[in-house]
């Protein structure tokens, strides 16, 4: 999975590690979890509508200003972050997949 | 005096200069942003660990940048500032405020919403594919995060912004692979005299165009988008296009698209204020007098009100303060208000002449092929929009919502809501301003559910 965002600058900035589904993948300190993870991937989720006609497939954002809220994905333990507006932290585990909805993860 | 209770929500330029009003007249204002840095959308800053400075990071802009950044600090030992705070609800002479899985109701006496703007976009057939952003979007990256939104990226849309974060791509040393812009040369052209109101401004805008030109990047005017190719695992390859009678199609991994911005007004709906129908710029827009007030015990200022940019946000911000400020009885400063009341009308004219050069694509929307997506949030196509309006006759915007759910998915409409109005419109032949508008609900934003109350 190649990346799909390209750093330009600001590239001088200590090492943080984070899995995601479970693979380790390096960031930058200061980076949104979206950056962290399309630096590394080509994408945040899969959309849930994808099975309708014409599916419309994975989703890596839109908007980056917390306002259409494409980018959600999800801790280990089931909570949602907007990957957008999130800073990244070293040790997070993060899944590109909605958990079962629960009453801490459905809103 | 000190009992005045007074609300700004928003700290970009029109926010910072209402504070500063507020502060100047004796009061403590309450500032809440959900950003976690104050400066708003145009001088959004980095995380503190980043290194470039004001210039490189806001060019022609970095003055006014820095003047806000170091305003703003400067005002906070006077002023209640609740940074990473979100506004989700109004009601009731109450501010719902939610911050770290906490919310509050906190009552105002004058509420200033100064809560800035978000790209307006046009669905495209395809734009649903990963690698597609908003123009805001794709210059948050670069600003904010020093990225580009993929490594060969394909600018799409209408208005200065399209242009600006062009060079500033180019600048960053981004690869851009064209820019194609759907407004025909000829209509800038035609605007000039309104455009002239800010000589400055429209000098910088023929700046970047040489910038753009100089760099050997393609720059298209009065293009048809006719697709945006990927698939639905890799995501965008592409996009196409119709120019001057020709298809013509750029190779790419991302685009970045965008028809100017339009008021994030849906705290100043949750506040009561009145909308009326804009046919120049064919949206909805809160009512306020030259001043801001919009009634309600309510204030608008800077892009939330009315798009009429940056350098206007200071002074329609500052505005608003002082219209609540002389309501709550206050003795405000009535030359400056006559100054700043002047500088409004310059650059409403400027905007105006913005509308014109670059409108919003209507005739495109209208006319999206039955196939394309209009809601990326829940994959409704404009034939399933078209079919609720002719099966239900949802005639109205907040029916034809129900039966179709565009404008039900997460981004409730901020990104579908201005084209599926047209398409309603079109498909039933009516104007567009008989279609409606759809009104903000809360949460303006999800909220989680767990969310407890801490001023109980
Ligand atoms: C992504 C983007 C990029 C832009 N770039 C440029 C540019 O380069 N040049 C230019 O001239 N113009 C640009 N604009 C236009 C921009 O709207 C104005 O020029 C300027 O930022 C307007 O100032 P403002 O104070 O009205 O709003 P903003 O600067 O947008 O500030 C609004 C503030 O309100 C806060 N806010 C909004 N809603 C809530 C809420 N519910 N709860 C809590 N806080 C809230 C936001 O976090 C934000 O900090 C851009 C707009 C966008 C959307
Ligand atoms: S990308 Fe739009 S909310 Fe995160």
């Amino acid at each position: 999975m190649s990346a799909r965002f390209r750093r330009l600058v600001e590239t001088d900035r200590p090492q943080v590690s984070l899995t995601v589904d479970g693979v380790s993948v390096t960031a930058l300190a200061g980076d949104t979890l979206m950056v962290a993870m399309l630096t590394n991937g080509d994408a945040l989720r899969s959309s849930e509508f994808s099975d309708l006609e014409p599916t419309d497939g994975r989703r890596a954002g839109f908007c980056l200003m917390g306002a259409c809220q494409d980018c959600w994905v999800w801790t280990a333990q089931g909570e949602r972050l907007r990957a957008c507006s999130t800073p990244v932290q070293g040790g997070m585990e993060i899944s590109t997949h909605q958990p079962e909805a629960t009453w801490a993860t459905i809103a | 005096m000190g009992d005045h209770r007074v609300i700004i929500v928003g700290a970009g330029p029109a926010g910072v200069r209402a504070a500063q009003a507020v502060v100047r007249a004796g009061l403590r204002p309450i500032v809440i942003d959900e950003a976690a840095r104050a400066g708003g959308q145009i001088y959004r800053r980095p995380p503190e660990n980043f290194q470039r400075d004001h210039e490189a990071l806001y060019g022609t802009e970095a003055a006014r940048a820095r003047a806000i950044h170091e305003d703003f600090a400067a005002l906070l030992p006077h002023i209640d500032y609740r940074p990473e705070t979100l506004v989700w609800n109004v009601a009731e002479g109450h501010v719902w405020a939610a911050h770290e899985g906490e919310t509050q109701a906190i009552p105002y006496d004058a509420l200033i919403v100064c809560s800035g703007a978000s790209d307006r976009v046009a669905p495209i057939k395809g734009w649903q594919a990963a690698g597609c952003y908003s123009l805001g979007g794709a210059q948050i990256a670069l600003k904010a995060q020093g990225c580009a939104i993929g490594h060969r990226v394909i600018f799409l849309g209408s208005g200065p912004l399209l242009y600006l974060a062009a060079a500033q791509y180019v600048k960053a040393g981004a690869e851009v692979a064209a820019v194609l812009d759907t407004s025909p040369f000829w209509l800038r052209v035609k605007a000039a005299p309104k455009l002239a109101a800010m000589p400055g401004l429209l000098w910088q805008g023929m700046k970047l165009l040489g910038d753009l030109k100089r760099a050997g990047v393609p720059v298209l005017t009065g293009v048809t988008p006719v697709e945006i190719e990927g698939d639905t695992q890799s995501g965008v390859s592409g996009v196409t296009v119709r120019h001057k009678g020709a298809v013509k199609h750029f190779a790419g991994d991302a685009v970045a698209m965008g028809w100017h911005v339009k008021p994030e007004a849906q705290i100043a709906d949750l506040a009561r204020a009145t909308f009326a129908f804009d046919p120049a710029t064919r949206q909805w827009l809160p009512q306020t007098d030259a001043d801001g007030r919009a009634g309600n015990a309510l204030y608008l200022g800077g892009d939330g009100a009315r798009v009429l940019g940056a350098r206007s946000a200071e002074v329609t911000g500052e505005l608003a303060a002082m219209a609540a400020l002389a309501d709550l009885g206050l003795t405000v400063d009535a030359d400056r208000r006559r100054w700043l009341l002047a500088e409004k009308a310059n650059y409403a004219t400027f905007a105006k002449g913005l509308a014109q050069a670059f409108p919003w694509p209507h005739e495109l929307v209208a006319a999206i092929p039955d196939e394309a997506i209009v809601c990326r949030c829940e994959a409704v196509t404009a034939a399933n929009l078209r079919a609720s309006v002719n099966t239900a006759h949802a005639q109205e915007a907040n029916r034809a919502k129900a039966f179709s759910r565009v404008g039900m998915g997460r981004c409730q409409g901020r990104y579908c809501g201005h084209a599926s109005a047209e398409i309603i419109a079109a498909a039933r032949s009516v104007s567009l301003e008989k279609t409606g508008r759809l009104r903000g609900q809360a949460p303006i934003k999800p909220i989680p559910v767990s969310l407890k109350r801490n001023d109980l």
